[in-house]
């Protein structure tokens, strides 16, 4: 059931834009009024993004825009306008996963994988940010994403792991 | 899915052209920032705006400047403000405050402005429509009567931002435009005594820039309260500022936060340390006395009975923690 105060319709009709995703641009049509976060899984069918809480309560909807993570369930389609936007989708490269999707594959940093593609895109920002970040780091700038599965441990613990071999340049060994 | 409801979208230049488009859309229209309080309320259907003026690309309204005096622009993120060392070295207070605020993720979006324009919140409005419905509509949304306290005329709904009882502490003064021209205020004067009127900041105004006055050797700090140490709002908090003379207190004010729908200033307590110095009799008596302000009901987090006592606790903490 519908709220009887649903403001009558002012802007139901889609707009065409194109949005910069995962280093392509796409012209996407999509209603105005539409999170990012469903504009990439209903119109670009892009589910890598996961879809919780959408309140801003637990972090599964973590994208980057120009490279800082943020929610795509607390912001429009409209306002990626201009923007870099990267998803898990654009995480591996061109010579396979990225160090920490390795990480997290070897040490069970995933369970049941929901809040996987999050913590791997809040993460890959803190390491841009900070390549060698102590364990309080970590905690605190991964605050933002539950996990109810791991206990955290392990997830911390592929970061430090992955954040290892990239200072080695040595992604998987 | 919790879904946003349609809306028409403007997202102006200057701050000129965002008062002249609240002048022209009228008491429907809001201004969107960081969205992060704003898009919640929207999907629950507690604030259903027919159009939304985003200050996205509004570059006016950001930036720190500090001199003797600190002015933050309103659409400043709270990542910025927790990121930029000389404003923590100046005001730790105002940096743990902002420090705390939900999660680095929402830090990345939301805006100091939308922080001090947070709605207020309460456990029998910040629900969605269906649940609402269920229990009957509340005052604060579509209904008549108050669920926190069904004989009370007024909403108990709290303000829960934790940067506005640091501003007030500071001194802070709040500079608001519309297309009538400019006024500003004392940070205090911009809340309200009920949690539906909860800002005196006309629906036609847009909250510029927020400026707080040289400290001298004041100093202050923030306590809050919550269950976990991420996402969560405060329940209890205090802002505590103190210049003292020698060990003596010259000038002291103390606020108090999310323990009922305005911001509380403890001016029984604050008169009662001018002159003292901070011994641990003093800070007890100063904690009771402001505690007697706090009047929280149990439409947060934790018990009411419990956040009264607490609030008592953090003030002589905050106290305390400015001894010289
Ligand atoms: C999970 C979660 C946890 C949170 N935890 C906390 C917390 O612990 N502490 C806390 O204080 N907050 C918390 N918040 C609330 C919110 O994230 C912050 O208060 C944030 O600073 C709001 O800023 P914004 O820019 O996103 O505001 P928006 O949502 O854009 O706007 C909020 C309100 O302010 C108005 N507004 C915004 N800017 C202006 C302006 N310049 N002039 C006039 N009006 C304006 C809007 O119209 C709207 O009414 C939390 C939110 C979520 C979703
Ligand atoms: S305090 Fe009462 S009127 Fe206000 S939001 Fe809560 S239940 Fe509704
Ligand atoms: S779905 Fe966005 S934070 Fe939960
Ligand atoms: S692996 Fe299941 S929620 Fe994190």
């Amino acid at each position: 059931m519908k709220p009887a105060t649903e403001p009558d319709s002012p802007a139901r009709s889609k707009v065409q834009m194109i949005l910069r995703v995962n280093g392509e641009s796409h012209d996407v049509a999509f209603v105005p009024h539409k999170t990012l976060l469903e504009v990439l899984r209903e119109d670009m069918r892009l589910t890598g993004t996961k879809h919780g809480c959408e309140l801003g309560e637990c972090g599964t909807c973590t994208i980057l825009v120009d490279g800082v993570p943020r929610l795509s369930c607390l912001m429009l389609g409209l306002e990626s306008d201009g923007h870099d936007i990267r998803t898990i989708e654009g995480m591996a490269g061109a010579c396979g996963a990225h160090p920490l999707q390795t990480a997290f594959a070897e040490l069970g940093a995933a369970q049941c994988g929901y809040c996987t593609p999050g913590f791997l895109l809040a993460a890959e920002a803190v390491l841009a940010r900070d390549p060698t970040p102590s364990r309080a780091t970590l905690v605190e700038e991964l605050g933002g994403n539950l996990c109810r599965c791991t206990g955290y441990l392990k997830i911390y613990e592929a970061i430090e792991l992955a954040a290892a071999r990239m200072q080695k340049g040595t992604p998987d060994a | 899915m919790m879904r946003l409801p349609p809306f028409r979208y403007h997202a102006p230049r200057t701050a000129a052209e965002v008062a002249t488009l609240l002048a022209g859309e009228g008491p429907e229209a809001m201004i969107v920032a960081g969205g992060t309080d704003l898009y919640p309320n929207m999907k629950r259907r507690h604030q259903m705006p027919k159009t939304l003026i985003s200050l996205r690309h509004v570059d006016e309204l950001r930036g720190v400047q500090m001199n003797g005096a600190v002015r933050l622009g309103a659409n400043e993120t709270l990542r910025a403000l927790e990121w930029h060392g000389a404003l923590k070295e100046r005001l730790p207070a105002l940096w743990t405050a902002v420090q705390s605020i939900s999660t680095p993720l929402l830090r990345n979006m939301g805006t100091i402005g939308g922080n001090i324009c947070l709605d207020t919140r309460c456990n029998y409005y910040n629900q969605n429509w269906e649940w609402r419905r269920a229990i009957d509509f509340c005052m604060k949304c579509e209904g008549t009567v108050c669920w926190t306290a069904p004989s009370s005329s007024i909403c108990w709904a709290v303000n829960s931002s934790d940067s506005v009882p640091v501003f007030i502490a500071l001194g802070a003064t709040f500079t608001l435009v519309s297309h009538e021209g400019e006024r500003t205020i004392p940070a205090l004067a911009m809340f309200g005594e009920d949690g539906i009127e909860y800002l005196t900041k006309r629906k036609d105004e847009v909250l510029t820039h927020i400026d707080i006055p040289d400290q001298g050797t004041a100093r202050s700090v923030y306590r809050k309260v919550r269950r976990r140490g991420a996402f969560d709002f405060p329940v209890a908090a205090v802002a505590a500022r103190v210049a003292l003379d020698g060990d003596r207190v010259a000038d002291s004010t103390l606020v108090l936060n999310a323990v009922g729908p305005k911001p509380v200033v403890c001016e029984e307590a604050m008169a009662y340390l001018a002159g003292k110095p901070l011994s641990d009799e003093v800070v007890t008596e100063a904690a009771r006395l402001a505690g007697r302000g706090a009047k929280p009901l149990d439409n947060t987090d934790h018990l009411s009975m419990w956040r009264k006592k607490v609030v008592q606790v953090e003030t002589r903490r905050a106290l305390e923690a400015l001894r010289p």
